[in-house]
């Protein structure tokens, strides 16, 4: 940009959107930035003094959490087995309950109108509802325990497999049902088999997934007395014992980093 | 069926060590579903009582919220979103360089791309309420600790995410502009980010949806938004307030769902 060779002065160089979206851009920009410093001030009421405090209040937090107790490994293994074992059984039983329910929520298998529309309303309601919330109501209706926490995570973990996969099944090659059912296939052998061979490895992909989202929801849901490791944390949190609670999050990561590993790859070699 | 073109291809024949494979994964999985079975502790027969004795308490009354905490419930559910916007905006400006740095094609050498993408996925692997428990302790209970664990958890998200925009850009364009004598910041001005800033704002806005369900629970742990309210419905067994609660969680969840597919549909 030389600009005593350039022939157009800045002045004459059209501008490349037109002054209609740089309005509009303008004008967003700044209801954006309005928003933000809104709720920064609303949600920073309580606090004497922002951000320095903050920051030097985070150097006090690790000096409490650092170092993490290591002894504590051995006692909560079992919460963490536990754990898994509840996202295990919720997934399991999740996929099971998402077949049919996937089938009526796509819109190529699904040819009744109003049956679509029910199974997809019902399935976005489900899936707006937090799965801790579900989890406290379910400790509410049927006591603390585990129990109450793989229920919470297979009415969450139903919302998001069935979206997904009904998504899948929308994607699908027609053709095949079409070419079946013109000879003569009955709606199950339709299903059974044009549809199920082509979504079956994308379906394992992603019950993987959620397998993966329920291991990480699963360690958390013991905060409100769901069961698993979240509830000897949420002790530990109790008693201000900050090392105990330290390693047992690092467990947490460690747990989630290998999971997450372990289905990236079984998940990479399925597509 | 005689015609050659109609006939069906020969089918794969299953070599012996692919059915081999095949069997070995058949019985680890059998195998983890007796183990997760048979070791869990679940009590049964206490859950099914307590179920019992509860049901004509608690199903009926969250189907008949009490709108008489309407206005405490919206008060809180407009803080959760204000938790959720603060938290998803921070963290869409921090993961903004994060990604230039996690991206293969920018910032030049491949090991600066492997630690980028390495600390954003050990950011991912934080669940937000773990996040929220430390900002507690940290900031003390209130919703700005809510917005610090939204910020840092939507970070390790949506900077993957960019990164991964940012290495699907097309490079020839980058190319011209190096070879007819752009420097640095005029490439990123003018070559980068008009391709990417559409994607960077779907994603950014997608993630506000899932950090306005995150926030709602956060309050569990002491972080505000309407997650306290949660918590203390629960322990007052209000299942009337709770059902409010919900109602507000599914409308709110909803509306901002909808628009933001219409946001984002025009965007892209």
């Amino acid at each position: 940009m030389t600009n005593s060779k350039q022939p157009l002065s800045k002045k004459e160089i059209p501008s490349l959107y037109p002054a209609k979206t740089k309005m509009q851009v303008t004008v967003i920009f700044f209801v954006v930035l309005a928003m933000y410093l809104y709720s920064m001030i609303s949600t920073q009421q309580q606090m004497t003094s922002g951000f320095g405090n903050a920051l030097s209040n985070m150097g006090q937090v690790i000096e409490k959490f650092f170092p993490p107790n290591p002894s504590v490994i051995m006692p909560i293994l079992p919460a963490i087995i536990e754990t898994i074992q509840m996202a295990i059984i919720a997934t399991t039983v999740a996929a099971l309950f998402t077949v049919p329910l996937s089938l009526l929520a796509a819109r190529n298998i699904t040819t009744v109108k109003p049956l679509y529309y029910i199974s997809r309303t019902f399935l976005n309601i489900l899936r707006t509802i937090p799965d801790l919330v579900l989890a406290v109501i379910f400790v509410g209706l049927f006591g603390i325990g585990v129990f109450p926490g793989i229920l919470a995570l297979i009415v969450f973990s139903i919302g998001i497999l069935a979206k997904l996969i009904s998504e899948t099944i929308e994607a699908v090659d027609m053709n095949p049902l079409e070419a079946m059912r013109a000879s003569g296939g009955n709606v199950f052998q339709v299903i059974w088999y044009a549809l199920v061979p082509q979504v079956l490895p994308q379906f394992t992909s992603l019950v993987l997934y959620v397998f993966e989202i329920n291991i990480r929801a699963s360690l958390v849901l013991g905060l409100v007395g769901a069961g698993g490791i979240g509830l000897i944390l949420n002790q530990q949190l109790q008693f201000y014992n900050y090392p105990n609670a330290m390693m047992i999050i690092i467990v947490i990561f460690v747990v989630v980093i290998i999971i997450e590993y372990i289905s990236t790859k079984i998940r990479e070699a399925l597509l | 069926m005689e015609n050659k073109n109609l006939s069906l291809p020969p089918k794969p024949k299953n070599s012996l060590a692919k059915k081999v494979r095949n069997i070995i994964i058949a019985i680890l999985v059998i195998a983890m579903y007796i183990w997760t079975f048979v070791t869990i502790d679940v009590d049964w027969g206490r859950a099914i009582e307590r179920a019992i004795n509860n049901f004509q308490r608690v199903i009926p009354e969250l189907f008949s919220p009490d709108w008489s905490a309407l206005s405490d419930v919206s008060g809180s559910m407009l803080e959760t979103i204000f938790i959720a916007f603060a938290g998803s905006l921070m963290a869409a400006v921090i993961a903004v360089p994060l990604s230039f740095i996690a991206a293969r094609n920018m910032m030049g050498g491949k090991i600066t791309s492997v630690i980028g993408k390495f600390f954003l996925s050990a950011v991912r692997a934080f669940p937000e309420i773990i996040l929220a428990i430390l900002f507690v302790v940290a900031v003390g209970p209130n919703a700005f600790a809510g917005v610090l664990a939204i910020a840092i958890g939507s970070t390790g998200m949506l900077g993957k995410m960019f990164s991964e925009i940012i290495e699907s850009i097309d490079m020839q364009v980058i190319e011209a502009m190096e070879a007819s004598g752009a420097n640095k910041v005029q490439i990123l001005f003018h070559g980068v980010l008009p391709q990417i800033i559409p994607e960077f704002l779907s994603y950014a806005i997608y993630r506000f949806e899932v950090d306005i369900r995150a926030s709602s629970i956060l309050g569990i742990v002491g972080a505000g938004g309407i997650g306290t309210m949660i918590m203390f419905a629960s322990s007052n067994r209000n299942w009337n307030e709770m059902g409010m609660i919900l109602l507000a969680i599914i409308v709110v969840v909803t509306i901002i769902d909808f628009a933001s597919a219409r946001i984002r549909r025009k965007i892209v």
